[in-house]
């Protein structure tokens, strides 16, 4: 963490063990040892108070959960003979899943105090610099007033960084581990144990028994998000310049009409959705009254039925979001071009084809493609609308307009196989990473300023 | 300039009409549903589906079965305040986490900050609820499932990863600013307090905003954190749960009236931010 300001390279720790002072010695096994010898309490209270700490726990549990995670339990839950009493009672068996979580927590907080005791030394390093360079140590007021300037950014970020370890980090690699397990509805804990299966599941879904179901589900995925983004997009900027029309009054009020129906929550939107669309739903009902159609329309219930109305749907839920940012960017556009294109007698749909479209392309094409990932991975839609269903009897676990994340979805709530869903995960990850990777080598907040 | 204009006001005139009929018929097939809930949340005719659209009476019943429900299953006033709890807590920290996040690492300097950049792009990519059980087990560890606390965590610790828009904003302020306030003495919390935040109050407000929006609408997060304590749901998974309940046809119409009811504070307040919210979008994306 201590930059060394100073262009020479720092010596390497072995130097400093050999040259350093007892105190900076003693820092090799004893962390914090220099600072205190630099009158640098709190610093050195910290150190001290960590390995202390962590070694308390490494010989409590900590070990154990390292030692377990090679098997992930070995005792399972079951009735066995018990010599003194000489009848059979139940043991209470391993619980494979909090051993595996006990098992990243435990390489976790390794990681972290090697990462500490590895700072420990710098600071060490660092001062034995300073002094030999007759320069003052920093007092613990110094070290506070540096956490406002300095070293600002680890004020801001460490409360920030930790929940990202415990409640992303952690539990990514927690499932990320399961994928290489047979955790799967025959194998639950803590009533089974479950353990290490290499690439099994992988094999199981991209060529196995589940590839029936993962190709159909990943390539409609494929499809829906396409038409998805495409749609909103193309409809949601046609609805931008149709609002922008010349001489259209009204416009403010327009576009808050549709402005409106993005502010009503997903969930509420698309659950009325589904009931109006209900085959015994006020849509139906209404098209029969009027002597449209005979019989109600399957718009839920029909695999073609269903797809169609999710991307319809869908349309209804994104084109406003659409139209709003494209106004935007509409109203920015230099406007000669139009003009001059005008002047040389081009109609509307050229001036749009040829200027207007793909200037608002360049500017959206990062969210477009963000937005494609996005849809890839679009939950609400179609859990809320179709359920994934109709059910599909080819499928495993999954309906006729499950996408990828749905199935994942389904396999970890109903089928309980999480070894499955993990894979799809990451399987998903993958997808995503390949477009996500295209977006934001084109987006200026990740490029450098 | 004056000419141009001209020649487009003939256009225009064979135009405008279809423009407006055009708009009128997008703008009922926009409010028709958001019109039909409306009107079955004042319907005195239970049930989940009639044959019409218009009710044959209109009652305020929903409302008050709603507001005022003694069976104590479907508390609703009491899912109101727990969202109203999480949202207001976790609006202050998320924006806290967000904007300290965004601003490290768009102005701040340090070793980390671009294999942290990469890594959180790496963790955005995930589904998110894929590690939505290995969480539970976690919240379990500590003691905290089907607590108000452990959604407030959740969403939270959620926040420290949604720092792009915020950052893209920060981008877009001159580095010079600083740095000419530095060279005045300034240390980075005074840059950081005197200078920068003044000028992000669009994004500030964005961020609070979408941070306080969060939890009315998240149903997923929370069903899998609250489980069945029904007293403890928020306001989008006790809706939710109405739905899918095999109470789905009796409830119905009070389900509507619970829709029109968190619906108007969230459009009043999606409306109010309409403007950060394109700002929001293209300021990450559009400039230079």
């Amino acid at each position: 963490m201590l930059k060394n300001k100073e262009n020479q390279p720092s010596m390497s720790f072995l130097d400093l063990f050999q040259k350093g002072d007892i105190a900076t010695k003693l820092s090799f096994v004893i962390m914090g040892a220099a600072n205190f010898a630099n009158r640098q309490i709190l610093k050195g209270l910290i150190f001290l108070v960590s390995e202390v700490g962590f070694f308390y726990w490494l010989f409590r549990s900590g070990l154990h959960s390292l030692e377990m995670l090679s098997t992930l339990g070995t005792r399972a839950q079951g009735l066995v003979y018990n010599k003194k009493l000489g009848i059979r009672i139940l043991q209470k068996g391993d619980n494979s899943m909090l051993l595996l979580l006990f098992g990243i927590v435990a390489i976790l907080v390794c990681i972290l105090f090697a990462y500490l005791y590895i700072v420990n030394l710098r600071s060490a390093r660092h001062l034995y610099e300073l002094k030999a360079a007759g320069k003052l140590v920093p007092g613990t007021k110094d070290d506070l007033r540096s956490l406002l300037d300095e070293r600002f950014h680890a004020t801001l970020m460490t409360v920030p960084l930790l929940g990202i370890l415990f409640f992303t980090v952690l539990p990514l690699l927690y499932m990320i581990s399961i994928a290489f397990t047979n955790y799967d509805h025959n194998h639950l804990p803590p009533k089974n144990l479950f353990g290490w299966v290499g690439l099994k599941n992988f094999g199981n879904i991209l060529t196995g028994k589940m590839s029936g179901t993962f190709f159909p589900v990943l390539g409609w995925t494929l499809i829906w998000a396409v038409l998805a983004t495409v749609t909103c997009f193309f409809f949601g900027i046609l609805l931008a310049l149709l609002i922008n029309t010349k001489g259209l009054k009204f416009k403010p009020m327009w576009r808050t009409i549709f402005v409106i129906t993005m502010a009503v929550p997903q969930f509420v939107s698309l659950l009325i959705m589904r009931n109006l669309l209900n085959s015994s739903g006020p849509l139906n009902s209404l098209l029969i009254n009027w002597g449209w159609i005979d019989k109600p329309i399957p718009f839920l219930t029909d695999p073609m039925w269903a797809k169609v109305t999710v991307i319809l749907v869908n349309m209804w839920i994104g084109i406003p979001a659409t139209m709003l940012v494209s106004t935007g960017i509409l109203q920015n556009l230099p406007q000669d071009q139009i003009e001059a294109a005008r002047i040389d007698g081009a109609n509307a749909v050229q001036v749009f084809r040829h200027i207007t479209f793909p200037q608002i392309l360049f500017v959206m094409m990062p969210s477009l493609i963000q937005q494609f990932v996005g849809n890839i991975n679009n939950f609400n839609v179609i859990f809320l609308l179709t359920g994934g269903g109709p059910t599909n009897s080819n499928f495993y676990g999954a309906g006729s307009t499950d996408l990828l994340v749905t199935w994942l979805y389904s396999l970890t709530v109903n089928t309980l196989d999480y070894n499955l869903a993990s894979v799809i995960g990451i399987l998903i990850f993958i997808l995503s990473a390949v477009f996500s990777l295209m977006a934001y080598t084109r987006t200026n907040s990740f490029k450098e300023a | 300039m004056a000419k141009s204009k001209k020649i487009h006001s003939k256009k225009a005139h064979i135009g405008l009409p279809i423009a407006y009929i055009v708009l009128i018929v997008l703008s009922v097939l926009w409010l028709f549903p958001i019109f039909w809930i409306v009107l079955t949340s004042f319907r005195g005719e239970g049930g989940a589906f009639v044959p019409y659209i218009i009710p044959k009476t209109f009652v305020l019943d929903n409302y008050k079965t709603l507001l005022f429900n003694t069976s104590g299953n479907y508390p609703f006033v009491r899912w109101f305040w727990n969202t109203l709890f999480v949202a207001g807590i976790s609006c202050v920290l998320s924006t806290f986490i967000t904007i300290g996040m965004a601003y490290s690492l768009s102005r701040l300097r340090f070793k980390f900050r671009k294999p942290f950049l990469k890594t959180a792009l790496v963790l955005n990519m995930f589904p998110g609820f894929m590690s939505m059980i290995a969480i539970y087990y976690i919240l379990k560890a500590l003691n905290l499932t089907e607590s108000l606390l452990a959604l407030i965590l959740v969403y939270a610790s959620g926040a420290a990863l949604g720092f792009y828009i915020a950052k893209g904003f920060f981008d877009t302020i001159p580095m010079e600013l600083d740095e000419s306030a530095m060279i005045d003495g300034a240390s980075k919390w005074n840059v950081f307090i005197k200078i920068t935040l003044p000028l992000s109050k669009p994004i500030i407000v964005y961020t609070a905003l979408m941070a306080f929006m969060g939890p009315w609408m998240d149903f997923l997060f929370a069903k899998v954190i609250l489980g069945d304590k029904v007293e403890k749901y928020t306001v989008a998974i006790g809706l939710y749960t109405m739905m899918t309940k095999n109470t789905a046809n009796s409830l119905f119409v009070a389900f509507t009236a619970g829709c029109v009811l968190i619906a108007i504070p969230i459009t009043l307040v999606f409306i109010f931010m309409q403007k950060f919210y394109v700002e929001g979008i293209t300021s990450g994306s559009v400039k230079g």
